[in-house]
């Protein structure tokens, strides 16, 4: 089917981003009611409304996709334990209020993670130390929709290049080119050099992922929603994927750099753990760079829409939304900013590593 | 601090090991399917665009020379129209101008031979002019003699006369 002139019309376009822009300051809104609905209701007596639960709640993983209202999707649980794997559906521990007999164990979820719990409900810690959790949760998903989104994106965007061989770019070709020319000649090319071409994958593929992440994790409903980018673990993934390529494709000259910096000998007892301190601080760098600024992203537009349950009145409701939808812009840019300072310098770390020194 | 690690890898290997295989998967199936193809396609066609920008470099050089040589050409054609046509108008004057003279010649010449004729012819008319009126002059003289010494005393009387005049003398 061909939607493109719906896309290619400037009004439609603006309208769409407008709508985008509205319902995502609107959904977060409802969201965070339905979320805190029963918890004010129970609590409303002792406590107020805890901003920081909600929010720290909001932007962790989770067993459960929420999507809207009280709809949230059950994931499934993989659990590896000293006795064998468990597989079963996340509904079954009904959001933490029940225990799960499963095949081993019983299991319960406690602040979304899971636990065994003993006949009586108490947490038993040394069973718990046997079981790891590999369930597909709300982040693990999100990132293959990722894939999966990018996957299709590129494959399409491929395929076009193959069908209109040497003509000029078109449609979603158009878009993408500029980008990926952007990659190549702003980030590989002027930090890596003439052997640039052996990183335009991971290059590539770690500012789309990044970028695509950063922007779905803005969409507050389904499809998005998970704050993928701004979970450190990932973050960790990612940086640490960076530190094999960087120091897997090192040359001797860095090696050397590092065991044999050209100071005194006798500073060496301090020189060579600071360079190696520098080989794991600048992935780590990365890694908190990214996290802690999708993170503040977050925690930005979740405290303004807090405002709203902190005051309990919906005349604070306008002066949240229009913040929320300039912080949205700004999220837009850095969405993109943070992919590409994220690429920038693992292109920069890859640079110095691949170097040579004729000195 | 055993509080903060408790349960660390137990809740987030799961995760760790997760976004590492979908990360790598995705980097093996974009590098495969999408980077390798594109990346080709963009290089290539900017070697084939660059290729193009130098033939069209290329054929504007030659454009211009050939422009240049036309032009040299032309100038030469018109030096040698000129040339041509300084030669032909040159050697149309040295023509009338030998003709002129040459008719000149003859004229000249034809002119002394008709005076040399009429002179020879006139010659011949003169003399025989004279011929004639000798016979004639000869005829009429003898006409009258005749006439005059028809009678005998009339013949007498002139010799009377003669020998008067030679007594006298």
């Amino acid at each position: 089917m061909d939607f493109r002139h719906i896309l290619n019309s400037k009004k439609i376009i603006l309208r769409v981003i407008l709508g985008v822009l509205f319902t995502l300051t609107v959904c977060n809104t409802f969201a965070i009611q339905h979320e805190n609905e029963p918890v004010e209701a129970k609590n409303a007596e002792q406590e107020a409304f805890n901003p920081t639960t909600a929010i720290l709640e909001h932007i962790a993983d989770s067993h459960y996709w929420h999507v809207g209202g009280e709809l949230s999707f059950p994931l499934p649980i993989i659990l590896f334990t000293d006795k064998g794997t468990e597989f079963f559906s996340g509904a079954n521990f009904h959001h933490g209020h029940e225990a799960y007999q499963g095949k081993y164990y019983t299991y319960k979820l406690i602040e979304d993670k899971i636990r065994v719990v003993n006949a009586a409900g108490e947490v038993d810690k040394e069973a718990s130390s046997h079981v790891y959790d590999f369930s597909i949760t709300k982040n693990v998903l999100a990132m293959w929709l990722a894939g999966t989104i990018l996957f299709i994106i590129f494959f399409t965007v491929a395929a076009s290049y193959k069908k209109r061989k040497g003509k000029a770019p078109k449609g979603l070709q158009s878009f993408i080119e500029p980008v990926i020319m952007f990659v190549r000649d702003e980030i590989a090319r002027p930090n890596i050099g003439y052997r640039y071409e052996r990183y335009m994958p991971v290059l590539l593929t770690i500012f789309f992922f990044i970028w695509i992440n950063n922007l779905l994790g803005l969409i507050p409903v389904f499809p998005g929603g998970a704050n993928v980018t701004g979970n450190i673990l990932l973050t960790f993934v990612m940086a640490f994927i960076v530190l094999l390529v960087v120091n897997f494709s090192a040359n001797k000259y860095y090696w050397k750099h590092i065991f044999m910096p050209p100071v005194p000998v006798w500073l060496y007892p301090i020189m060579i753990p600071v360079e190696l301190i520098g080989v794991i601080s600048r992935p780590f760098a990365l890694m908190i760079r990214l996290y802690a600024n999708i993170s503040a992203g977050h925690i930005i537009v979740l405290s303004l829409i807090s405002l709203i349950f902190i005051f309990k009145t919906l005349w604070i409701a306008p002066v949240s939304i229009i913040f929320v939808l300039f912080m949205d812009v700004l999220e837009l840019l850095v969405a993109f900013l943070q992919a590409f300072i994220f690429t920038m310098l693992t292109a920069l770390f890859i640079g110095t590593a691949v170097e040579e020194h004729h000195h | 601090m055993e509080q903060l690690f408790e349960g660390l890898l137990n809740d987030h290997l799961g995760f760790v090991v997760w976004a590492a295989v979908a990360f790598i998967i995705l980097l093996i199936l974009l590098a495969k399917f999408a980077w390798k193809p594109i990346m080709a396609a963009i290089s290539e066609r900017e070697r084939s665009i660059e290729d193009a920008l130098l033939k069209a470099e290329a054929a504007k050089e030659e454009m211009a020379r050939l422009t240049n040589e036309n032009e040299q050409l032309l100038k030469e054609a018109r030096a040698e129209r000129d040339l041509i046509l300084r030669e032909a108008r040159q050697l149309k004057d040295q023509i009338i101008n030998e003709a002129k003279s040459a008719a000149n010649v003859e004229g000249a010449r034809m002119i002394e031979n008709a005076r040399l004729e009429i002179n020879s012819l006139k010659a011949v008319a003169m003399s025989d002019v004279k011929n004639q009126v000798a016979t004639l002059s000869v005829e009429i003289a003898e006409k009258i003699l005749r006439k005059q010494f028809a009678d005998q005393q009339a013949q007498d009387q002139l010799v009377a006369d003669l020998l008067k005049e030679v007594k006298i003398k």
